[in-house]
């Protein structure tokens, strides 16, 4: 099972293994992973989800959808050229891991 | 008697983010949260969508595992119903019997669904959808049925009868609106939804109610319309709107009016005593109006408000109310209240399958309807919500940059 590291606005790290196929939304909220809100289920309606990507892995990414990408317009934290949805990103085996930074403020 | 601090009534999402925003804040007191269903807090919305599609399990709608509510400390009362609030004594009581004080108590209880008033809606086989419960159990008699009528052309019922028509079922949708959905969204709106379902083979039928349900040994054979005509079904799927759910209000003396009525704390006329979500009214900044608003966006943002006043830092609520649905492959995204608007512009068009509506009221921009355009749906938020001066023509003018206009509006 691919490895994704969540790290924290203030540098705190947790490592979570997770099944191919499942979101790095959906398995922050199972591992108890509290900066990431996740309001409204997973369904590119809110941006409580917002993550930083580790530049490493940020083009390994399939690219963000339109509907994504008029999210990262109304993120709390400002947008920045790695963000995405963690919602929209769905763990393979090719990014193993992975590493996303969360920040301080999800709405 | 279990300790005070809050208790919250209701484990719908209102009910859950109130505890889970009271512990992220650092609130220390007991947090107690009591709801009727057998069920740790879950999703509602894909209950009517990829739930019923089998496209999302019941594990995958949690708000939060299990383990969620030990680590947080909430003490979750599941299977437990609350019937009676004595405010003097600051107490509830349990339909066990045991009593439960509380400092603040935080009403979350949610609407119950307004019941089909014809003959014949008692049979087998007349659906409504409200709990993960009947949602399994509404899966379970939609695989076996071949002749679906879905009562009520809103968003559940909409939602309902593409899910039936997606799994082959012959699926009618009886309206008693000229317009679908016509309490929320423009004609234009309503006409391209209308197009979507017939287009895949459902028919739709406004402007027509239901008479009768008939029957044979007890379950649901047809149904009888105002046109006079019947209509074979197996089974009828009742989508027709919520009343909100006042009797613990009612029973403490708190003041009703199309829900529990608040103020903009969000607080009853007992200062102790909030009520959030479906079942509340509150005065609501965006539509001048008192509103009772059902959405994922009003429940987690009043309970929010609410916990921050609970831990000291009180304020006001002024959240943009948002929604969305779910219809075949295709999202209608809805910003701010368009009700009383006396002007709507488009951007984009029906037949371009990519669509916005603008609603102005004098010259104010007051909601904005997207449909493939979830660009002009997240900005139309942060217009609507910093009041940011737009023109009709502005919005109809796909050349004007939208876009930029939202980037230099401050943040919701």
């Amino acid at each position: 099972m691919p490895k994704v590291i969540y790290v924290s606005h203030n540098g705190g790290q947790q490592e979570v293994d997770v099944p191919v196929g499942t979101t790095v939304m959906a398995a922050a909220l199972k591992n108890g992973i509290d900066g990431i809100v996740a309001e409204c289920g997973g369904v590119c309606m809110c941006s409580t989800c917002h993550v930083f990507v580790d530049d490493n892995f940020f083009s390994r990414l399939p690219p963000a959808t339109d509907t994504e990408e008029a999210v990262l317009e109304i993120s709390a934290e400002e947008r920045q050229p790695n963000s995405r949805l963690s919602c929209q990103i769905k763990v393979t085996e090719d990014l193993e891991g992975l590493i996303v930074r969360m920040p301080e403020k999800q709405r | 008697m279990i300790a005070a601090g809050t208790v919250i009534i209701g484990t719908g999402l209102a009910g859950f983010q109130t505890a889970a925003s009271l512990r992220a804040a650092g609130y220390q007191e007991p947090v107690t949260l009591i709801g009727e269903e057998p069920h740790i807090p879950y999703q509602r919305p894909p209950l009517s969508k990829g739930f019923a599609l089998g496209t999302q399990d019941r594990e995958s709608i949690e708000l939060r595992p299990h383990k969620f509510y030990q680590d947080h400390r909430i003490n979750l009362i599941a299977n437990e119903r609350a019937v009676a609030v004595e405010t003097v004594r600051r107490q509830i009581r349990l339909r066990s019997g045991s009593p439960i004080q509380y400092d603040k108590l935080v009403l979350a209880v949610g609407a119950s669904n307004r019941l089909l008033p014809v003959p014949g809606a008692e049979l087998d086989g007349v659906l409504y959808l409200r709990s993960l419960d009947e949602a399994v159990f509404l899966k379970q008699r939609l695989a076996s049925a071949q002749n679906v009528i879905v009562v009520g052309g809103g968003f559940v019922g909409l939602e309902l009868a593409a899910v039936a028509s997606s799994f082959g079922k012959s699926v009618t949708v009886i309206e008693a609106l000229p317009h679908l959905m016509s309490r929320v969204v423009a004609p234009i709106i309503s006409e391209y939804f209308d197009a979507l379902h017939t287009s895949k083979g459902v028919k739709v039928l406004c402007g027509s109610s239901v008479n009768e349900i008939t029957g044979a040994r007890g379950k649901v054979n047809s149904v009888a319309l105002n046109d006079g005509k019947e209509r074979d079904a197996d089974l009828v799927l009742v989508g027709i709107g919520v009343v909100p759910n006042t009797d613990l209000a009612q029973g403490a003396n708190l003041s009703l009016s199309n829900g529990i009525a608040v103020n903009e704390f969000l607080q009853t006329q007992d200062e102790n005593i909030f009520a959030i979500g479906d079942c509340a009214e509150h005065p609501c900044t965006f539509a001048d109006a008192r509103l009772r608003l059902e959405s994922v966006q009003n429940a987690a943002d009043q309970a929010q408000c609410v916990a921050a006043t609970i831990i000291g830092r009180r304020e006001s609520y002024r959240s943009l109310p948002w929604f969305w649905t779910d219809q075949f492959d295709i999202k209608l995204q809805m910003a701010g209240i368009s009700h009383g608007h006396d002007r709507i512009v488009t951007r984009g068009s029906r037949e371009s399958k990519r669509l916005s509506v603008f609603y102005f009221k004098g010259n104010r921009l007051t909601a904005v309807d997207s449909v493939n355009r979830p660009l002009d749906h997240m900005i139309g938020r942060k217009l609507i919500a910093a009041g940011t001066a737009v023109t009709p023509e502005q919005a109809a003018d796909e050349n004007f940059d939208l876009k930029t206009l939202g980037q230099k509006t401050k943040p919701i």
